[in-house]
Protein backbone atom coordinates (compact mmCIF):
# COMPACT_ATOMS: atom_id res chain seq x y z
CA UNK A 1 0.00 0.00 0.00
CA UNK A 2 1.17 3.42 -1.17
CA UNK A 3 0.27 5.41 2.05
CA UNK A 4 1.93 8.68 1.59
CA UNK A 5 -0.53 8.44 -2.04
CA UNK A 6 -3.84 7.96 0.00
CA UNK A 7 -4.79 11.51 0.86
CA UNK A 8 -3.86 12.48 -2.78
CA UNK A 9 -6.28 9.86 -3.84
CA UNK A 10 -8.63 10.44 -1.66
CA UNK A 11 -9.28 14.14 -1.83
CA UNK A 12 -9.10 14.03 -5.46
CA UNK A 13 -11.89 11.57 -5.71
CA UNK A 14 -13.81 13.42 -2.65
CA UNK A 15 -13.80 16.57 -5.15
CA UNK A 16 -14.55 14.20 -8.06
CA UNK A 17 -17.37 13.36 -6.20
CA UNK A 18 -19.13 17.03 -6.46
CA UNK A 19 -20.20 17.24 -9.74
CA UNK A 20 -21.29 13.24 -9.23
CA UNK A 21 -23.57 14.64 -5.93
CA UNK A 22 -25.24 17.45 -8.68
CA UNK A 23 -26.36 14.86 -11.12
CA UNK A 24 -27.39 12.75 -8.73
CA UNK A 25 -29.29 15.36 -7.08
CA UNK A 26 -30.97 16.01 -10.57
CA UNK A 27 -32.19 12.80 -10.77
CA UNK A 28 -33.78 13.07 -7.22
CA UNK A 29 -35.12 16.34 -7.55
CA UNK A 30 -37.58 15.18 -10.52
CA UNK A 31 -38.04 11.39 -9.37
CA UNK A 32 -39.13 13.59 -5.71
CA UNK A 33 -41.77 15.27 -7.34
CA UNK A 34 -43.31 12.80 -10.15
CA UNK A 35 -41.83 9.54 -9.54
CA UNK A 36 -40.25 9.27 -12.37
CA UNK A 37 -36.59 8.00 -12.93
CA UNK A 38 -35.36 10.17 -15.43
CA UNK A 39 -33.00 8.08 -17.56
CA UNK A 40 -32.44 10.95 -20.19
CA UNK A 41 -30.26 13.28 -17.14
CA UNK A 42 -27.31 12.20 -19.09
CA UNK A 43 -28.63 14.25 -22.19
CA UNK A 44 -30.05 16.95 -20.66
CA UNK A 45 -26.10 16.87 -19.54
CA UNK A 46 -25.00 16.59 -22.86
CA UNK A 47 -27.06 19.19 -24.17
CA UNK A 48 -26.82 22.13 -21.82
CA UNK A 49 -22.76 21.85 -22.22
CA UNK A 50 -23.24 21.58 -26.25
CA UNK A 51 -25.36 24.63 -25.99
CA UNK A 52 -22.72 26.27 -24.02
CA UNK A 53 -19.61 25.41 -26.17
CA UNK A 54 -21.87 26.40 -29.34
CA UNK A 55 -23.26 29.75 -27.89
CA UNK A 56 -19.24 30.29 -27.14
CA UNK A 57 -17.39 28.88 -29.50
CA UNK A 58 -16.73 30.86 -32.82
CA UNK A 59 -18.16 28.33 -35.15
CA UNK A 60 -21.28 29.00 -33.20
CA UNK A 61 -22.60 32.58 -31.61
CA UNK A 62 -19.17 33.45 -30.00
CA UNK A 63 -20.41 34.91 -27.47
CA UNK A 64 -18.37 35.58 -24.29
CA UNK A 65 -17.83 32.87 -21.89
CA UNK A 66 -20.25 34.16 -19.16
CA UNK A 67 -22.50 35.05 -21.55
CA UNK A 68 -22.78 31.62 -23.33
CA UNK A 69 -23.01 29.90 -19.90
CA UNK A 70 -26.12 31.57 -19.26
CA UNK A 71 -27.91 31.13 -22.57
CA UNK A 72 -27.24 27.62 -21.86
CA UNK A 73 -28.97 27.35 -18.78
CA UNK A 74 -31.83 29.16 -20.68
CA UNK A 75 -31.81 26.85 -23.18
CA UNK A 76 -31.67 23.94 -20.64
CA UNK A 77 -34.58 25.30 -18.63
CA UNK A 78 -36.73 25.22 -21.63
CA UNK A 79 -35.42 22.00 -22.47
CA UNK A 80 -37.10 21.01 -18.99
CA UNK A 81 -40.17 22.66 -19.45
CA UNK A 82 -40.80 21.14 -22.58
CA UNK A 83 -39.98 17.58 -22.04
CA UNK A 84 -42.60 17.97 -19.21
CA UNK A 85 -45.13 19.47 -21.05
CA UNK A 86 -44.83 17.37 -24.19
CA UNK A 87 -43.64 14.28 -23.09
CA UNK A 88 -44.61 13.69 -19.24
CA UNK A 89 -47.86 15.57 -18.88
CA UNK A 90 -49.60 13.39 -22.15
CA UNK A 91 -48.53 10.52 -20.37
CA UNK A 92 -50.20 11.27 -16.60
CA UNK A 93 -51.86 8.43 -15.80
CA UNK A 94 -50.26 5.91 -17.54
CA UNK A 95 -48.57 3.19 -15.61
CA UNK A 96 -45.08 4.51 -13.90
CA UNK A 97 -43.16 1.97 -16.09
CA UNK A 98 -44.31 3.45 -19.16
CA UNK A 99 -43.40 6.63 -18.40
CA UNK A 100 -39.99 5.86 -16.83
CA UNK A 101 -39.40 3.75 -20.07
CA UNK A 102 -40.69 6.87 -22.11
CA UNK A 103 -37.38 8.58 -20.53
CA UNK A 104 -35.15 5.61 -21.82
CA UNK A 105 -36.03 6.79 -25.11
CA UNK A 106 -36.13 10.27 -25.14
CA UNK A 107 -32.38 9.77 -23.93
CA UNK A 108 -32.18 8.16 -27.20
CA UNK A 109 -34.23 10.38 -29.38
CA UNK A 110 -31.94 13.74 -27.46
CA UNK A 111 -28.85 11.44 -28.04
CA UNK A 112 -29.81 11.66 -32.06
CA UNK A 113 -30.92 15.16 -32.17
CA UNK A 114 -27.56 16.06 -30.56
CA UNK A 115 -25.72 14.44 -33.11
CA UNK A 116 -27.91 15.43 -35.91
CA UNK A 117 -27.28 19.16 -34.90
CA UNK A 118 -23.71 19.35 -33.84
CA UNK A 119 -22.37 16.44 -35.44
CA UNK A 120 -20.20 13.61 -34.01
CA UNK A 121 -16.88 15.79 -33.43
CA UNK A 122 -14.90 16.07 -30.15
CA UNK A 123 -15.21 19.82 -29.13
CA UNK A 124 -12.40 21.98 -27.45
CA UNK A 125 -14.34 23.32 -24.38
CA UNK A 126 -13.73 26.78 -23.03
CA UNK A 127 -10.93 26.65 -20.65
CA UNK A 128 -13.11 28.18 -17.11
CA UNK A 129 -10.18 27.73 -14.58
CA UNK A 130 -6.60 27.68 -15.22
CA UNK A 131 -5.12 24.64 -16.10
CA UNK A 132 -1.12 25.69 -15.24
CA UNK A 133 -1.51 26.46 -12.21
CA UNK A 134 -2.63 23.80 -9.40
CA UNK A 135 -3.25 24.26 -5.87
CA UNK A 136 -0.36 22.68 -3.63
CA UNK A 137 -1.71 21.76 0.12
CA UNK A 138 0.68 20.91 2.63
CA UNK A 139 -1.53 18.30 5.45
CA UNK A 140 -0.50 18.59 8.83
CA UNK A 141 0.37 15.06 8.45
CA UNK A 142 4.22 13.68 7.90
CA UNK A 143 5.04 10.21 6.18
CA UNK A 144 8.75 9.04 6.72
CA UNK A 145 9.04 12.72 8.20
CA UNK A 146 8.06 14.26 5.00
CA UNK A 147 5.14 16.49 4.78
CA UNK A 148 2.32 15.01 2.50
CA UNK A 149 1.34 17.63 -0.42
CA UNK A 150 -1.59 17.17 -2.11
CA UNK A 151 -1.63 18.67 -5.76
CA UNK A 152 -5.11 19.44 -6.72
CA UNK A 153 -6.22 21.17 -10.53
CA UNK A 154 -8.15 23.84 -9.84
CA UNK A 155 -10.65 22.85 -11.93
CA UNK A 156 -11.39 19.86 -9.43
CA UNK A 157 -11.68 22.25 -6.48
CA UNK A 158 -14.09 24.70 -8.64
CA UNK A 159 -16.07 22.26 -9.77
CA UNK A 160 -16.64 20.77 -6.74
CA UNK A 161 -16.96 23.96 -5.11
CA UNK A 162 -19.51 25.04 -7.73
CA UNK A 163 -21.48 22.31 -6.71
CA UNK A 164 -21.83 22.69 -3.64
CA UNK A 165 -23.02 25.91 -4.20
CA UNK A 166 -25.99 24.72 -5.81
CA UNK A 167 -26.96 21.83 -4.04
CA UNK A 168 -26.74 24.66 -0.71
CA UNK A 169 -29.18 26.79 -2.99
CA UNK A 170 -31.42 25.02 -3.58
CA UNK A 171 -31.91 22.95 -0.09
CA UNK A 172 -32.42 26.63 0.85
CA UNK A 173 -34.91 27.13 -1.36
CA UNK A 174 -36.64 24.30 -1.04
CA UNK A 175 -36.41 25.14 2.60
CA UNK A 176 -37.63 28.98 2.55
CA UNK A 177 -39.61 29.48 -0.30
CA UNK A 178 -43.38 29.03 -1.24
CA UNK A 179 -42.54 27.79 -4.51
CA UNK A 180 -40.19 25.11 -2.17
CA UNK A 181 -42.96 24.36 0.18
CA UNK A 182 -45.32 23.57 -2.37
CA UNK A 183 -42.35 20.96 -4.39
CA UNK A 184 -41.41 19.73 -1.23
CA UNK A 185 -45.52 19.08 -0.67
CA UNK A 186 -46.21 17.44 -3.97
CA UNK A 187 -43.36 15.10 -3.55
CA UNK A 188 -44.99 13.42 -0.43
CA UNK A 189 -48.31 12.81 -1.70
CA UNK A 190 -50.22 14.44 -5.33
CA UNK A 191 -53.53 14.27 -4.26
CA UNK A 192 -53.15 16.04 -1.22
CA UNK A 193 -51.46 18.74 -2.78
CA UNK A 194 -53.87 19.08 -5.52
CA UNK A 195 -56.51 19.23 -2.47
CA UNK A 196 -55.03 22.23 -0.91
CA UNK A 197 -54.89 23.82 -4.27
CA UNK A 198 -51.19 23.36 -5.57
CA UNK A 199 -50.94 23.08 -9.57
CA UNK A 200 -48.67 19.70 -9.40
CA UNK A 201 -48.63 20.07 -13.40
CA UNK A 202 -46.25 23.34 -12.70
CA UNK A 203 -44.64 21.85 -9.75
CA UNK A 204 -43.41 18.49 -12.01
CA UNK A 205 -42.64 21.76 -14.93
CA UNK A 206 -40.35 23.90 -12.21
CA UNK A 207 -38.36 20.39 -11.45
CA UNK A 208 -37.81 19.73 -14.78
CA UNK A 209 -36.56 22.90 -15.26
CA UNK A 210 -34.40 22.98 -12.36
CA UNK A 211 -33.29 19.13 -12.72
CA UNK A 212 -32.16 21.20 -16.30
CA UNK A 213 -29.95 23.60 -14.77
CA UNK A 214 -28.00 21.57 -12.66
CA UNK A 215 -27.93 18.90 -15.52
CA UNK A 216 -26.52 21.69 -17.49
CA UNK A 217 -23.81 23.39 -14.76
CA UNK A 218 -22.48 19.60 -14.22
CA UNK A 219 -22.36 19.11 -17.96
CA UNK A 220 -20.00 22.45 -18.07
CA UNK A 221 -17.82 21.87 -15.29
CA UNK A 222 -17.40 18.19 -16.91
CA UNK A 223 -16.65 19.22 -20.34
CA UNK A 224 -14.51 21.92 -19.21
CA UNK A 225 -12.36 19.51 -17.50
CA UNK A 226 -12.13 16.17 -19.54
CA UNK A 227 -13.54 18.13 -23.38
CA UNK A 228 -16.63 17.57 -24.84
CA UNK A 229 -18.20 15.20 -26.74
CA UNK A 230 -21.27 12.89 -26.93
CA UNK A 231 -19.81 10.63 -24.46
CA UNK A 232 -20.81 13.05 -21.86
CA UNK A 233 -24.01 11.83 -21.61
CA UNK A 234 -22.87 8.26 -20.23
CA UNK A 235 -20.79 10.01 -17.24
CA UNK A 236 -24.21 10.25 -15.56
CA UNK A 237 -23.71 6.44 -14.84
CA UNK A 238 -21.42 7.15 -12.67
CA UNK A 239 -24.66 8.86 -10.21
CA UNK A 240 -26.85 6.53 -10.63
CA UNK A 241 -25.40 4.20 -8.01
CA UNK A 242 -25.10 7.87 -6.08
CA UNK A 243 -28.94 7.96 -6.35
CA UNK A 244 -29.78 4.60 -5.22
CA UNK A 245 -27.02 4.79 -2.68
CA UNK A 246 -28.70 7.85 -0.93
CA UNK A 247 -32.12 6.21 -1.05
CA UNK A 248 -33.85 7.55 -4.03
CA UNK A 249 -35.50 10.27 -2.09
CA UNK A 250 -33.15 11.78 -0.40
CA UNK A 251 -31.39 15.16 -0.96
CA UNK A 252 -28.82 14.78 1.47
CA UNK A 253 -28.10 11.00 0.29
CA UNK A 254 -28.09 12.18 -3.28
CA UNK A 255 -25.14 14.27 -2.22
CA UNK A 256 -23.70 11.60 0.30
CA UNK A 257 -23.86 9.25 -2.62
CA UNK A 258 -22.13 11.21 -4.92
CA UNK A 259 -19.11 12.06 -2.40
CA UNK A 260 -19.02 8.19 -1.48
CA UNK A 261 -18.70 7.45 -5.33
CA UNK A 262 -16.07 9.83 -6.50
CA UNK A 263 -13.90 8.62 -3.04
CA UNK A 264 -14.51 4.91 -3.80
CA UNK A 265 -13.45 6.09 -7.79
CA UNK A 266 -10.49 7.55 -6.28
CA UNK A 267 -9.29 5.32 -3.98
CA UNK A 268 -9.26 2.46 -6.17
CA UNK A 269 -7.16 4.50 -8.71
CA UNK A 270 -4.35 4.48 -5.95
CA UNK A 271 -1.21 2.38 -7.30
CA UNK A 272 -0.07 -0.66 -5.59
CA UNK A 273 -3.59 -1.19 -4.23
CA UNK A 274 -2.89 -4.47 -2.92
CA UNK A 275 -3.91 -4.23 0.52
CA UNK A 276 -7.24 -6.37 0.57
CA UNK A 277 -6.57 -7.94 -2.47
CA UNK A 278 -4.06 -9.51 -5.00
CA UNK A 279 -2.64 -6.54 -7.34
CA UNK A 280 -3.77 -8.57 -10.39
CA UNK A 281 -7.62 -7.90 -9.08
CA UNK A 282 -6.71 -4.80 -7.93
CA UNK A 283 -5.60 -3.75 -11.57
CA UNK A 284 -8.36 -4.74 -13.13
CA UNK A 285 -10.64 -2.71 -10.60
CA UNK A 286 -8.83 0.05 -11.09
CA UNK A 287 -8.89 -0.28 -15.00
CA UNK A 288 -12.67 -0.24 -14.33
CA UNK A 289 -13.34 2.61 -12.33
CA UNK A 290 -16.92 2.77 -13.57
CA UNK A 291 -17.86 -0.73 -11.74
CA UNK A 292 -16.62 0.45 -8.61
CA UNK A 293 -20.01 2.50 -7.59
CA UNK A 294 -21.67 -0.42 -8.96
CA UNK A 295 -20.01 -3.07 -6.51
CA UNK A 296 -20.61 -0.84 -3.93
CA UNK A 297 -23.94 -0.52 -4.86
CA UNK A 298 -24.47 -3.79 -4.39
CA UNK A 299 -22.92 -4.42 -0.81
CA UNK A 300 -24.59 -1.58 0.61
CA UNK A 301 -28.57 -2.24 -1.16
CA UNK A 302 -27.85 -5.73 0.90
CA UNK A 303 -27.35 -4.34 3.90
CA UNK A 304 -29.57 -1.70 3.78
CA UNK A 305 -32.21 -2.09 1.41
CA UNK A 306 -33.84 1.20 0.87
CA UNK A 307 -30.09 3.23 0.41
CA UNK A 308 -27.86 4.99 3.07
CA UNK A 309 -30.99 7.76 3.51
CA UNK A 310 -34.02 5.55 2.52
CA UNK A 311 -36.80 8.38 3.69
CA UNK A 312 -38.30 6.82 6.53
CA UNK A 313 -42.17 5.55 5.96
CA UNK A 314 -44.22 7.09 8.40
CA UNK A 315 -46.33 4.31 9.55
CA UNK A 316 -48.43 5.71 12.53
CA UNK A 317 -51.92 7.07 11.34
CA UNK B 1 -74.00 29.33 -2.86
CA UNK B 2 -73.41 25.49 -3.00
CA UNK B 3 -76.04 23.84 -5.46
CA UNK B 4 -75.58 20.09 -5.89
CA UNK B 5 -78.29 19.17 -8.66
CA UNK B 6 -79.52 15.84 -9.26
CA UNK B 7 -75.73 14.13 -9.79
CA UNK B 8 -75.23 10.74 -10.30
CA UNK B 9 -71.03 9.55 -10.01
CA UNK B 10 -69.96 6.36 -11.92
CA UNK B 11 -66.69 5.06 -11.37
CA UNK B 12 -64.60 2.98 -13.52
CA UNK B 13 -67.40 3.65 -15.98
CA UNK B 14 -69.60 0.76 -14.71
CA UNK B 15 -70.02 1.38 -11.00
CA UNK B 16 -72.98 3.36 -10.39
CA UNK B 17 -72.48 5.24 -6.63
CA UNK B 18 -74.32 8.04 -6.88
CA UNK B 19 -77.72 7.77 -8.07
CA UNK B 20 -79.20 11.22 -7.97
CA UNK B 21 -78.20 13.45 -5.08
CA UNK B 22 -79.25 17.02 -4.73
CA UNK B 23 -78.51 19.41 -1.80
CA UNK B 24 -78.17 22.58 -0.90
CA UNK B 25 -75.57 24.46 1.52
CA UNK B 26 -76.62 28.64 1.88
CA UNK B 27 -73.77 31.53 3.00
CA UNK B 28 -72.70 31.06 6.62
CA UNK B 29 -74.84 27.96 6.67
CA UNK B 30 -73.40 24.43 8.26
CA UNK B 31 -74.95 21.59 6.32
CA UNK B 32 -74.56 18.15 7.72
CA UNK B 33 -74.44 14.50 5.63
CA UNK B 34 -75.00 11.71 7.10
CA UNK B 35 -75.46 8.15 6.32
CA UNK B 36 -73.98 4.36 7.08
CA UNK B 37 -70.45 3.65 5.70
CA UNK B 38 -70.40 3.18 1.96
CA UNK B 39 -73.24 5.31 1.34
CA UNK B 40 -71.49 7.43 -0.75
CA UNK B 41 -70.64 10.23 1.79
CA UNK B 42 -66.85 10.50 0.82
CA UNK B 43 -68.06 10.33 -3.09
CA UNK B 44 -70.33 13.83 -3.02
CA UNK B 45 -67.20 15.31 -0.96
CA UNK B 46 -65.05 14.30 -3.93
CA UNK B 47 -67.55 15.20 -6.99
CA UNK B 48 -67.90 18.71 -5.23
CA UNK B 49 -63.86 19.16 -4.55
CA UNK B 50 -62.81 17.44 -7.97
CA UNK B 51 -61.14 14.47 -6.65
CA UNK B 52 -63.10 12.35 -8.17
CA UNK B 53 -61.08 12.13 -11.14
CA UNK B 54 -58.26 10.63 -9.58
CA UNK B 55 -60.15 7.81 -8.68
CA UNK B 56 -61.08 7.40 -12.51
CA UNK B 57 -64.61 8.41 -11.35
CA UNK B 58 -66.67 11.01 -13.19
CA UNK B 59 -70.05 12.97 -12.50
CA UNK B 60 -72.12 11.31 -15.51
CA UNK B 61 -75.31 13.43 -15.04
CA UNK B 62 -76.62 16.78 -13.03
CA UNK B 63 -74.53 19.58 -11.83
CA UNK B 64 -72.57 20.78 -9.31
CA UNK B 65 -72.69 25.00 -8.94
CA UNK B 66 -70.69 26.95 -6.71
CA UNK B 67 -71.50 30.90 -6.18
CA UNK B 68 -72.90 30.28 -9.92
CA UNK B 69 -69.90 28.41 -11.10
CA UNK B 70 -70.06 25.02 -12.52
CA UNK B 71 -67.65 22.77 -10.98
CA UNK B 72 -68.02 19.52 -12.39
CA UNK B 73 -65.33 19.75 -15.24
CA UNK B 74 -62.76 21.64 -13.16
CA UNK B 75 -59.63 19.83 -12.24
CA UNK B 76 -59.13 20.11 -7.92
CA UNK B 77 -56.43 22.32 -7.24
CA UNK B 78 -58.54 25.18 -9.48
CA UNK B 79 -61.85 24.15 -7.18
CA UNK B 80 -59.64 24.83 -4.34
CA UNK B 81 -58.91 28.28 -5.42
CA UNK B 82 -62.14 29.40 -6.44
CA UNK B 83 -62.48 29.03 -1.84
CA UNK B 84 -64.03 25.97 -1.59
CA UNK B 85 -60.97 23.82 1.12
CA UNK B 86 -61.03 20.64 1.86
CA UNK B 87 -60.70 18.18 5.34
CA UNK B 88 -59.91 14.80 3.25
CA UNK B 89 -61.23 11.90 5.28
CA UNK B 90 -58.55 10.26 7.63
CA UNK B 91 -56.80 13.46 8.27
CA UNK B 92 -54.13 12.95 5.43
CA UNK B 93 -51.12 15.13 6.05
CA UNK B 94 -47.63 16.04 4.42
CA UNK B 95 -46.18 13.60 7.12
CA UNK B 96 -42.65 14.23 6.69
CA UNK B 97 -43.22 18.24 6.91
CA UNK B 98 -43.86 19.57 9.93
CA UNK B 99 -47.24 21.03 11.41
CA UNK B 100 -46.33 24.32 10.63
CA UNK B 101 -45.17 23.86 7.29
CA UNK B 102 -48.65 21.93 6.97
CA UNK B 103 -50.22 24.73 7.99
CA UNK B 104 -48.70 27.24 5.61
CA UNK B 105 -48.89 24.72 2.85
CA UNK B 106 -52.94 25.89 3.27
CA UNK B 107 -52.06 29.62 2.22
CA UNK B 108 -50.14 28.42 -0.84
CA UNK B 109 -53.35 29.56 -2.77
CA UNK B 110 -53.23 32.73 -1.37
CA UNK B 111 -51.38 35.81 -2.51
CA UNK B 112 -47.87 35.64 -1.17
CA UNK B 113 -48.73 38.25 1.66
CA UNK B 114 -46.15 37.73 4.59
CA UNK B 115 -48.25 39.62 7.57
CA UNK B 116 -51.83 38.25 6.14
CA UNK B 117 -50.44 34.80 6.45
CA UNK B 118 -48.77 35.42 9.78
CA UNK B 119 -51.77 36.23 11.39
CA UNK B 120 -54.05 33.53 9.83
CA UNK B 121 -51.30 31.52 11.54
CA UNK B 122 -51.65 32.88 14.98
CA UNK B 123 -55.55 32.47 14.53
CA UNK B 124 -55.12 28.80 13.64
CA UNK B 125 -53.06 28.65 17.03
CA UNK B 126 -55.64 30.63 18.84
CA UNK B 127 -58.32 28.14 18.06
CA UNK B 128 -55.62 25.02 18.40
CA UNK B 129 -53.97 25.81 21.64
CA UNK B 130 -52.27 23.07 21.55
CA UNK B 131 -50.27 22.92 18.38
CA UNK B 132 -48.31 26.03 19.17
CA UNK B 133 -45.65 23.92 21.48
CA UNK B 134 -46.14 20.95 18.18
CA UNK B 135 -45.24 23.08 15.58
CA UNK B 136 -42.27 22.30 14.78
CA UNK B 137 -42.89 18.49 14.73
CA UNK B 138 -42.88 16.31 12.03
CA UNK B 139 -46.58 15.74 11.17
CA UNK B 140 -46.45 12.32 11.00
CA UNK B 141 -45.52 11.66 14.43
CA UNK B 142 -48.67 13.57 16.03
CA UNK B 143 -51.49 11.69 17.52
CA UNK B 144 -54.69 11.48 15.64
CA UNK B 145 -56.64 14.44 17.22
CA UNK B 146 -53.33 16.45 16.69
CA UNK B 147 -53.43 15.80 13.35
CA UNK B 148 -57.10 16.15 12.74
CA UNK B 149 -56.47 19.98 14.32
CA UNK B 150 -53.40 20.32 11.91
CA UNK B 151 -56.10 19.30 8.76
CA UNK B 152 -58.55 21.86 9.46
CA UNK B 153 -56.22 24.26 10.62
CA UNK B 154 -54.91 23.58 7.12
CA UNK B 155 -58.03 24.25 5.56
CA UNK B 156 -58.61 27.18 7.26
CA UNK B 157 -55.13 28.73 6.27
CA UNK B 158 -56.82 29.00 2.50
CA UNK B 159 -59.39 31.47 3.88
CA UNK B 160 -62.24 29.51 2.15
CA UNK B 161 -65.73 30.76 1.88
CA UNK B 162 -67.21 26.94 2.12
CA UNK B 163 -65.42 24.18 4.41
CA UNK B 164 -65.72 20.61 3.05
CA UNK B 165 -65.55 18.20 6.33
CA UNK B 166 -65.15 14.45 5.73
CA UNK B 167 -65.78 12.63 9.20
CA UNK B 168 -63.10 14.80 11.48
CA UNK B 169 -64.70 12.68 14.51
CA UNK B 170 -63.40 9.52 12.75
CA UNK B 171 -60.87 7.82 15.42
CA UNK B 172 -61.08 10.02 18.14
CA UNK B 173 -61.56 9.91 21.86
CA UNK B 174 -65.22 11.38 22.61
CA UNK B 175 -63.87 14.38 24.42
CA UNK B 176 -61.53 15.35 21.40
CA UNK B 177 -64.72 14.57 19.35
CA UNK B 178 -66.51 17.20 21.55
CA UNK B 179 -63.80 19.94 21.55
CA UNK B 180 -62.91 19.58 17.70
CA UNK B 181 -66.55 19.93 16.81
CA UNK B 182 -66.59 23.58 19.73
CA UNK B 183 -64.27 24.66 17.12
CA UNK B 184 -65.70 24.09 14.63
CA UNK B 185 -69.12 25.85 15.85
CA UNK B 186 -66.53 29.08 16.83
CA UNK B 187 -65.16 29.31 13.64
CA UNK B 188 -68.79 29.09 11.87
CA UNK B 189 -69.68 31.69 14.19
CA UNK B 190 -67.09 34.30 14.54
CA UNK B 191 -66.39 33.91 10.02
CA UNK B 192 -69.73 32.81 8.69
CA UNK B 193 -67.55 30.45 6.52
CA UNK B 194 -70.19 27.84 4.92
CA UNK B 195 -69.56 24.46 5.84
CA UNK B 196 -70.72 21.17 4.46
CA UNK B 197 -70.11 18.50 7.05
CA UNK B 198 -69.94 14.64 6.56
CA UNK B 199 -70.23 12.22 9.55
CA UNK B 200 -71.20 8.98 10.39
CA UNK B 201 -71.73 10.33 13.84
CA UNK B 202 -74.99 11.73 13.48
CA UNK B 203 -75.32 13.19 17.35
CA UNK B 204 -72.52 15.49 17.30
CA UNK B 205 -72.84 16.55 13.47
CA UNK B 206 -76.81 17.28 14.58
CA UNK B 207 -75.88 19.59 17.44
CA UNK B 208 -73.62 21.29 15.05
CA UNK B 209 -75.28 21.48 11.74
CA UNK B 210 -78.49 23.77 11.03
CA UNK B 211 -79.85 21.60 8.40
CA UNK B 212 -78.67 18.01 7.57
CA UNK B 213 -79.68 15.21 4.76
CA UNK B 214 -79.17 11.39 5.79
CA UNK B 215 -77.87 9.41 2.77
CA UNK B 216 -78.46 5.90 2.31
CA UNK B 217 -76.89 3.49 -0.75
CA UNK B 218 -76.17 7.02 -2.75
CA UNK B 219 -79.34 8.05 -2.51
CA UNK B 220 -80.68 11.27 -0.05
CA UNK B 221 -83.73 9.37 1.86
CA UNK B 222 -84.02 12.41 4.46
CA UNK B 223 -83.67 16.13 5.10
CA UNK B 224 -84.87 18.57 7.25
CA UNK B 225 -83.49 21.28 9.67
CA UNK B 226 -81.29 19.38 12.37
CA UNK B 227 -83.21 19.83 15.26
CA UNK B 228 -85.84 18.08 13.46
CA UNK B 229 -84.08 15.27 12.36
CA UNK B 230 -82.68 14.60 15.95
CA UNK B 231 -86.27 14.31 16.94
CA UNK B 232 -87.19 11.67 13.91
CA UNK B 233 -87.98 8.16 15.17
CA UNK B 234 -85.41 6.33 12.21
CA UNK B 235 -82.56 8.61 12.71
CA UNK B 236 -82.86 8.11 16.52
CA UNK B 237 -82.96 4.39 15.74
CA UNK B 238 -80.29 4.11 13.38
CA UNK B 239 -77.39 6.86 14.18
CA UNK B 240 -78.13 7.79 17.71
CA UNK B 241 -78.79 4.49 19.30
CA UNK B 242 -82.42 5.43 20.97
CA UNK B 243 -85.27 4.12 21.69
CA UNK B 244 -88.68 6.16 21.90
CA UNK B 245 -88.36 6.30 25.55
CA UNK B 246 -84.30 7.56 25.41
CA UNK B 247 -82.72 4.43 25.80
CA UNK B 248 -79.81 2.60 24.11
CA UNK B 249 -81.14 -0.19 22.20
CA UNK B 250 -79.78 -3.37 21.07
CA UNK B 251 -78.77 -3.90 18.06
CA UNK B 252 -81.42 -7.26 17.49
CA UNK B 253 -84.40 -5.00 18.26
CA UNK B 254 -83.78 -2.83 15.54
CA UNK B 255 -85.80 -3.42 12.21
CA UNK B 256 -83.08 -2.74 9.93
CA UNK B 257 -84.66 -4.05 6.98
CA UNK B 258 -87.59 -2.66 7.50
CA UNK B 259 -86.72 0.29 8.01
CA UNK B 260 -84.39 1.20 5.05
CA UNK B 261 -87.07 -0.13 2.84
CA UNK B 262 -89.30 2.33 3.82
CA UNK B 263 -86.43 5.50 3.40
CA UNK B 264 -85.87 3.38 -0.42
CA UNK B 265 -89.50 3.35 -1.24
N1 LIG C 1 -62.49 4.52 -6.32
C1 LIG C 1 -63.61 3.75 -6.23
N2 LIG C 1 -63.84 2.84 -7.19
C2 LIG C 1 -64.95 2.07 -7.12
N3 LIG C 1 -65.86 2.13 -6.13
C3 LIG C 1 -65.65 3.00 -5.14
C4 LIG C 1 -64.52 3.87 -5.14
N4 LIG C 1 -64.57 4.65 -4.03
C5 LIG C 1 -65.71 4.29 -3.38
N5 LIG C 1 -66.36 3.31 -4.04
C6 LIG C 1 -67.63 2.68 -3.63
O1 LIG C 1 -68.60 3.68 -3.54
C7 LIG C 1 -69.44 3.46 -2.45
C8 LIG C 1 -69.51 4.71 -1.61
O2 LIG C 1 -68.24 4.95 -1.02
P1 LIG C 1 -67.94 6.26 -0.14
O3 LIG C 1 -68.37 7.44 -0.91
O4 LIG C 1 -66.53 6.19 0.28
O5 LIG C 1 -68.90 6.03 1.09
P2 LIG C 1 -68.90 6.71 2.53
O6 LIG C 1 -67.94 7.84 2.52
O7 LIG C 1 -70.31 7.13 2.74
O8 LIG C 1 -68.50 5.65 3.49
C9 LIG C 1 -68.92 2.25 -1.70
O9 LIG C 1 -69.69 1.14 -2.07
C10 LIG C 1 -67.52 2.10 -2.24
O10 LIG C 1 -67.15 0.74 -2.28
MG1 LIG D 1 -66.26 8.11 3.64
Amino acid sequence: MNWQLLPQFAITGLLNGGPIALMALGIVLVFKSSEVFNFAHGQMLLIGAMAAWWFASPEGMGLPLWAAIIAALAVSVLLGLAIERLTLRPMTGQPLLSIILMTLALGQFLQGLTIFVFGTTQRNFPVIFSVTNPYRITLPLTYNDNPIVVVLRQNLVWSFVIAMICVIVLVLFFQYTRTGLAMRATAENHETAQSVGIRINHVFGISWAIAGVIAAISGILIATASGLDLSLSIVVLAAFPAVLLGGLESIPGAVLGGLIVGLAQGLVGLPNNSFFMGPAAAQAIRNSAEIVPYILLLIVLVIRPDGLFGQKRIERV
Amino acid sequence: MLTVNNIEVVYSDVILVLRGISLKVEPGQIVALLGANGAGKSTTLKAISGLLLRENGAVTRGSIEFEGRRLDKLPAEEITRLGIAQVLEGRRLFQHLTAEENLLTGSLVRPNNRSEIKESLERVYAYFPPLVKLRHRTAGYLSGGEQQMVAIGRALMARPRLLLLDEPSLGLAPLLVQTIFAMIRQYNHESGVSMLLVEQNAHVALQTAEYAYVMENGRIVLDGPAEQLAQNADIKEFYLGLTAVGERKSYRDVKHYKRRKRWLG
